[in-house]
């Protein structure tokens, strides 16, 4: 069904379809109307789900662990300064394997405070052991909400859907929603292996773990992270037989035959696909791909797919200040190495506490590229894009 | 516990089965020793209510000993033990 959607209401209408167990939450700009919509379903007995008030999201993410470990499908949705108060209790939900699932929407970091859309937020949950997964726009966001619980419980990994704030998660656009009942038959029932309810099978989770066996816990996690991958693209197998909507590790917009392309994730690629088209127009080879996987992090599929190239520019919406460009530019750049690939490769820092990024911005990049290509030297690796000197 | 497990055994996510506790042999960390005297005993079982490790023995409704794989050597049955009897007694542990 063809409708006007938010990217917050796109994820409170998934989660309705959902009807988890448990959801808990704390909301925060931008992400609070999707559990201000979701309390309202409750509210309304459109679900049945137990809506657990918290004081703040590090209590979130914990009731949202001990719900999952109690057997429970358990979601909860925050944003900024809410996932970095949930940081330890994220480690903590991965290490126990419980599928839970937060709808977050990307957004700066304080400080200075801010409540606009970048990816610091979730770069800075890259290394908890979460499975991320970043959306385009609210369709994908919708989409991704309702593989993302099927992934989470095969994987048994807890899984992040993102949005860039405000620029999707405020913005209407049409979207294409399923019946309450296909969703119901692709998400199916969560039926636990081992969960602390089951009285006749009692179990003590989350114990003390020293020298002796932190590490094979920590190699288990490793594993099922690594084996997420296979999962993940049979999940959007499934959903592509089901509905007839593609999703891979990431989306190749003109890329076969491109000379030169950019990588960068969310919502930017969507003003990227304008810049290529009319580049394309001008019989510029120029090409996009936009990873929606971040973790499991993709390092031979994404170098395969960037070989080709004479020169890429990754784009990041946020900067790791280690003097050494952003998170995405990092793990293509060790990917293409480890892989045996060397092409020049350069890194856009763009759109920090949400600053606009814009066709101009991402043609310069493409003209940077096209110097690269025909030098093949990079002048400056690192460049910083749309701030002012 | 004696062979410890490797990943591919270990079940998933930092799970310990129930009642797995009596395996690890706690007893190790002792540097006293309790020494139970049955001639003394009064079997007030006060030893048996105070014990944080469960370690004091009991058959056929009676304190019969110390289960030392388990007893760490606070010296709680020791201190709680009623003066007239003092049945307990801390000594050093030979190693």
């Amino acid at each position: 069904m063809k409708i006007a959607k938010t990217g917050n209401e796109a994820m409170a209408e998934a989660m309705r379809q959902i009807n988890p167990d448990v959801v808990a939450a704390y909301p925060i700009t931008p992400a609070t109307e999707i559990v201000m919509i979701f309390s309202q379903f409750v509210a309304d007995g459109l679900v049945d789900t137990e809506y657990v008030a918290v004081e703040s999201e590090h209590s979130a993410m914990s009731a949202c662990i001990g719900a999952s470990a109690a057997g429970a499908r358990v979601m909860t949705s925050t944003s900024s300064q809410g996932l970095a108060l949930m940081y330890e209790m994220l480690y903590i939900a991965a290490g126990l394997r419980l599928p839970i699932i937060i709808a977050e929407v990307n957004r700066a970091l304080s400080s200075p405070i801010n409540i606009h859309g970048d990816h610091s937020d979730t770069m800075g949950a890259r290394d908890s052991g979460w499975i991320q997964l970043f959306s385009e726009n609210s369709q994908e966001a919708y989409d991704n909400m309702l593989q993302a619980v099927r992934i989470a419980e095969k994987a048994k990994l807890p899984v992040m859907v993102t949005t860039d704030g405000f620029i999707i998660s405020h913005c209407m656009e049409v979207i294409d929603m399923l019946t309450d009942s296909d969703v119901k038959k692709f998400v199916g029932e969560y039926n636990p292996e081992r969960f602390l309810l089951d009285v006749k099978n009692p179990y003590t989770l989350g114990a003390i773990d020293l020298q002796d066996y932190y590490f094979e816990h920590k190699m288990q996690e490793a594993e099922a992270m690594k084996n997420s991958g296979k999962i993940i693209l049979d999940v959007a197998a499934d959903f592509n037989k089901s509905f007839g909507r593609e999703y891979g590790f990431f989306e190749k917009y003109k890329l076969d035959d491109a000379e030169i392309a950019i990588v960068c994730m969310g919502s930017t690629a969507g003003t990227a696909k304008v810049v290529v088209d009319e580049l394309r127009a001008k019989g510029i080879k120029a090409g996009l791909l936009k990873p929606r996987v971040f973790r499991p992090f993709p390092y031979k599929e994404i170098s395969d797919e960037l070989s080709h190239l004479k020169a890429v520019a990754v784009l990041d919406r946020s900067d790791t200040f280690s003097a050494y460009g952003g998170p995405l530019f990092t793990e293509i750049t060790s990917a293409l190495f480890i892989t045996r690939y060397s092409l020049p490769v350069t890194n856009y820092i763009y759109g920090l506490g949400g600053r606009d990024i814009n066709t101009d911005a991402l043609k310069k990049v493409f003209e940077d590229l096209l110097k690269n290509a025909a030098s093949k030297k990079i002048e400056n690796p690192i460049n910083y894009i749309g701030v002012r000197e | 516990m004696n062979k410890k497990l490797g990943w591919k055994e270990l079940p998933e996510g930092d799970i310990l089965e129930a009642g797995t506790a009596k395996n690890f042999r706690t007893g190790d960390w002792r540097s006293l020793k309790p020494v139970y005297n049955a001639e003394k005993c009064i079997q007030c079982f006060i030893c048996w209510i105070n014990c944080p490790d469960s370690a004091i023995l009991v058959k056929d409704g009676k304190v019969v000993g110390i289960d030392y794989d388990h007893c760490k050597g606070c010296g709680i049955c020791a201190k709680e033990c009623p003066p007239k009897a003092t049945a307990i007694t801390m000594e050093d542990e030979k190693k």
